[in-house]
């Protein structure tokens, strides 16, 4: 196939992803005056943002006028294992409340309390009542918000438009380059300044809540730029997956069921939850069933119900319980709302979830329990950045939103993402838009590692190979979830490298039929180079950290290890091979040191 | 498992047909399942749209034996296996490959609307809403812009030239919500009136019938639409009061 020309576009920055961070990023950047462009895979309002359905996590202090940021700021470090980028989490809880106000201010309906405003829900490791929600459809009120509130700002939008590799001049980005996915012909972005926004990693597993999108590339074409990489042995796991039929497996149920009453009971019909507190938790988790239940009305009397214990440590119960044979008959657990709340009030709260099981399952969940287990859901390692600035080690390249690290530590509480999204992305617009302004000198890309690129992405075409796309990247899922999943050893995890490594292999005899134009073969073939690359990296920095904390559990070696609670697992490509050097948290100054006293 | 027979349009702008494949078919699999089966296994290059596989974000619309829905929410237990099944791509968009078509129109549609307008918020800086004030614009807030609404609309099928003269029912639900939000001061009845071509509606209903997110789009947008246009541009005496008072 010949090598045609590539158009150019010039921008002082672009944003790649058009998710909630992207969006946010690029309103903000614009709104600074710089030239912006955004860049995304799918149709724009289609990214992951817009499946979120529980809420999202402020200290609005509606319900409880107790919430305020400090407790919110608690809620986060401890749910994270205390592993989390403390300023990160500060800046986040701090910040949330406007950014919520301000998605108001620009069109969203949120549901209401009795008196008019915004009104919260439960949801795990929340000490109150905090996610801002509409429904069980909260994503997609932001993302349509953001993207009508886009659409006026003078950015141009370049959708089903892939990036495949990021631009260097020197040290500097200097642009991106890509391919479109109608027409397969290349696109090159001149730019002085990158956000990325790109989302997670989910599509490495098998059984996940994520699309396809979620191939890891934002993370991957950080890494090869020379980006450090942050705690990406943390894969968050979501107890609440579709478990029936199989083609629905892994769909997202969420927790919003059990933050509106519902519980997790096992074959004999047993609530589970309460033999599974961990220490850490104890303190602040009802023990019986009278008192979870009293919990739900009266939060000052009683303490947290533990079917409502961060997700970690209820995916790792759900999965004790099924190999201990008290699993439903599909092999997850039963979530039951239907016996504890009525069905209008199950209907108006959680109306999309009542759907998809309706249409999907042949369940009615005001009726029957649903069968749940674990699902693979988000990545809280990523990019590592500067807390307020959002700038990775690569000057030019920020990063904001999934993509990015340090915000959730080992553990991400819910609702707490769709609030990143905005605070950071807000931030990753700001100082971006910041850095290409006062950026002086010249950038020029190379014409010929454009070329050799592009030579690159044609090879699959021109080969003599007989491997199919889907078929690798298929094996790779069962790898990742056989070996690579929630409970670790090291034994599984070099077997997982070397696999990894023979798909690597594979990948090369990779044949592609038909043509350039909306090719899925073809642009499955092109992610697996993200997908492979970043599973190599999960898998080594999981074998690094020998210990088990938040979303990582290895078998061999139980417990948590407070020598491993002060460092980070960094991820850096050092002469093409990936390493993975551990490096010291950033301390936490004395006056929110205090908040944490009398802690386990 | 049972084979089911299913004849799945290829081609692109410059022609193309319906192809037949053979598939297996499980317990719960629905139509997009059936897709990126044959996808994987016969058709590597089989060009299709989809996201979250759940009804939530609108991407993998098309035509199942001619009854526009979305692929992702469709349970093959809807069909026999007795009788072939037709999957082709949404007929009024210009198509790009196979299942994939060219909806760009629509963006730009989005791009024509004027944006929210709050008035100003209470003394905290917030705003107060009722719940029962705002069930209505939530409604319209549902939509997941799978755009089969404009898909079945005859005055865009019928007249590709209309295009850009006719917003279709897609926004017109966007339009209503923004008119119906409580704290929007902006007024779009000149639009709908002109440029959004509202008036070309003939409440046919073919589009509120194929919503997957089943939004009343004619009785509940549409219909009062049509009356604030007739209210403002009919009746000098409401309209004079309008324009002073600011929109109620
Ligand atoms: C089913 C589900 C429910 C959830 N519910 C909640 C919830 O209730 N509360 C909560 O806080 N969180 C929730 N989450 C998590 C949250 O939705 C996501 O973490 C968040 O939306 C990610 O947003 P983002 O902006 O980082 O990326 P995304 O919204 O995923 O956007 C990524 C963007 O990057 C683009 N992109 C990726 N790679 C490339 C490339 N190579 N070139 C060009 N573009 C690219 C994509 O096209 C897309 O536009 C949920 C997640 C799922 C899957
Ligand atoms: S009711 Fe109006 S908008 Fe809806 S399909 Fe008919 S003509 Fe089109
Ligand atoms: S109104 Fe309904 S049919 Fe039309 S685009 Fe929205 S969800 Fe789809
Ligand atoms: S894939 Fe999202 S609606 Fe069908």
């Amino acid at each position: 196939m010949a090598l045609d020309k590539y158009e150019t576009h010039e921008y002082d920055m672009i944003v790649v992803g058009a998710g909630g961070a992207g969006l946010r990023a690029a309103i903000e950047a614009s709104a600074q005056g710089v030239r912006t462009a955004l860049i995304c895979k799918s149709l724009l309002g289609k990214a992951h943002t817009v499946m979120a359905e529980g809420g999202i996590a402020a200290a609005l202090g509606n319900i409880y006028p107790e919430d305020n940021w400090q407790v919110h700021f608690r809620d986060t470090m401890r749910g994270g294992k205390m592993l989390c980028n403390w300023r990160m989490a500060q800046l986040h809880a701090q910040e949330a409340p406007a950014r919520v106000l301000e998605l108001e201010a620009w069109g969203a309906l949120f549901d209401r309390t009795k008196d008019g405003r915004i009104l919260q829900r439960d949801f795990g490791g929340h000490r109150y009542a905090r996610l801002a929600h509409v429904g069980d459809r909260t994503g997609l009120e932001m993302i349509r918000t953001l993207q009508q509130h886009a659409v006026h700002k003078g950015i141009d939008v370049f959708m089903e438009c892939t990036i495949f590799r990021l631009l260097k001049d020197g040290d500097r980005i200097a642009g991106a380059f890509g391919y479109w996915r109608d027409s397969g012909r290349f696109v090159v972005f001149k730019a002085k300044a990158i956000v990325l926004a790109t989302g997670g990693i989910g599509k490495a597993w098998k059984i996940t809540s994520n699309s396809w999108e979620y191939t890891g590339d934002g993370h991957s074409l950080s890494c090869w730029a020379g980006a450090d990489l942050m705690d990406m042995e943390f894969v968050q796991f979501h107890p609440t997956g579709m478990v029936w039929p199989p083609s629905v497996r892994g769909i997202l149920v969420t927790e919003g069921v059990r933050g509106d009453g519902g519980t997790l009971t096992n074959l004999s019909g047993q609530r589970f939850m309460f033999n599974y507190i961990p220490d850490f938790f104890r303190a602040e988790t009802a023990e019986t069933v009278a008192e979870a239940d009293r919990w739900y009305t009266d939060k000052k009397n009683n303490r947290r119900t533990p079917d409502l214990l961060p997700r970690d440590e209820v995916a790792r119960a759900i999965n004790a319980e099924v190999k201990a044979g008290r699993g439903s008959p599909h092999g997850g657990v039963f979530l039951d709302i239907a016996t504890r709340r009525d069905p209008e009030y199950i209907k108006r709260r959680l109306p999309s979830m009542y759907h998809q099981f309706k249409e999907l399952a042949d369940v009615d969940i005001t009726k029957q329990s649903m069968e749940v287990g674990p699902t693979c859901h988000y990545v809280m390692g990523g990019v590592r950045v500067d807390a307020d600035t959002t700038a990775t080690t690569v000057p030019g390249l920020f990063a904001a939103g999934e993509v990015a690290a340090g915000m959730h530590g080992a553990n991400r509480l819910g609702g707490n993402s769709l609030s990143d999204l905005v605070v950071f992305g807000r931030r990753a617009g700001l100082y971006s838009a910041e850095y290409a302004k006062n950026f002086q000198g010249t950038l020029t890309i190379d014409v010929g590692q454009i070329e050799a690129m592009a030579r690159e992405c044609l090879e699959p075409f021109e080969r003599s190979g007989t491997e199919n796309p889907y078929t690798v990247h298929q094996d790779l899922q069962e790898c990742m979830q056989s070996l690579v999943g929630i409970i670790r050893t090291e034994g599984e995890l070099k077997k997982a490298l070397d696999e990894i490594g023979v798909l690597r292999e594979r990948t090369r005899r990779i044949k592609i039929g038909g043509n350039r134009e909306y090719n899925p073969a073809w642009h499955q073939a092109l992610d697996l180079h993200s997908l492979l690359t970043v599973s190599e990296i999960v898998t080594r920095a999981a074998l690094e950290r020998k210990e088990s904390r938040g979303a990582h559990t290895r078998e061999d070696y139980p417990k948590t290890d407070p020598a491993f609670g002060k460092a980070n697992v960094v991820v850096r490509q050092v002469n093409g091979e990936i390493t993975v050097p551990q490096e010291p948290l950033p301390e936490m100054p004395d006056d929110l040191k205090k908040l944490f006293e009398g802690d386990k | 498992m049972t084979d089911f027979t299913f004849r799945v349009w290829r081609g692109d702008e410059t022609g193309g047909g319906l192809q037949e494949y053979r598939v297996p078919v499980e317990e719960g699999m629905v139509i997009l399942d059936v897709i990126h089966r044959i996808q994987a296994t016969q058709a590597n290059d089989l060009a299709v749209r989809w996201n979250c596989k759940a009804g939530k974000c609108g991407s993998c619309s098309a035509e199942v034996n001619g009854k526009p829905r979305l692929m992702c929410m469709a349970r093959m237990s809807l069909f026999s296996a007795d009788e072939p099944i037709t999957v082709t791509p949404m007929k009024t968009f210009p198509l790009v490959r196979d299942l994939v078509t060219d909806v760009s129109y629509n963006y730009e549609v989005a791009k024509q609307i004027p944006t929210f307008k709050p008035g100003p918020p209470e003394p905290d800086g917030t705003y107060r809403m009722m719940q029962e004030d705002i069930d209505r614009a939530q409604e319209f807030h549902k939509c997941i812009e799978c755009f089969l609404c404009q898909n079945v609309c005859h005055v865009i099928r019928d007249h590709p030239d209309k295009m850009r003269a006719f917003a279709g029912p897609r926004f017109f639900v966007r339009i209503a919500a923004l008119e119906m939000h409580p704290q929007d001061i902006h007024s779009r009845t000149d639009l709908l009136r002109t440029k959004a071509g509202l008036g070309y509606c003939n409440i046919t209903k073919c589009c509120t019938e194929v919503c997957p997110e089943h939004i009343h789009i004619t009785d509940n947008a549409i219909i009062p639409l049509k009356e604030r246009v007739v209210d403002d541009y009919y009746d000098p005496v409401v309209w004079l009061i309008k324009k002073v008072a600011g929109k109620k």
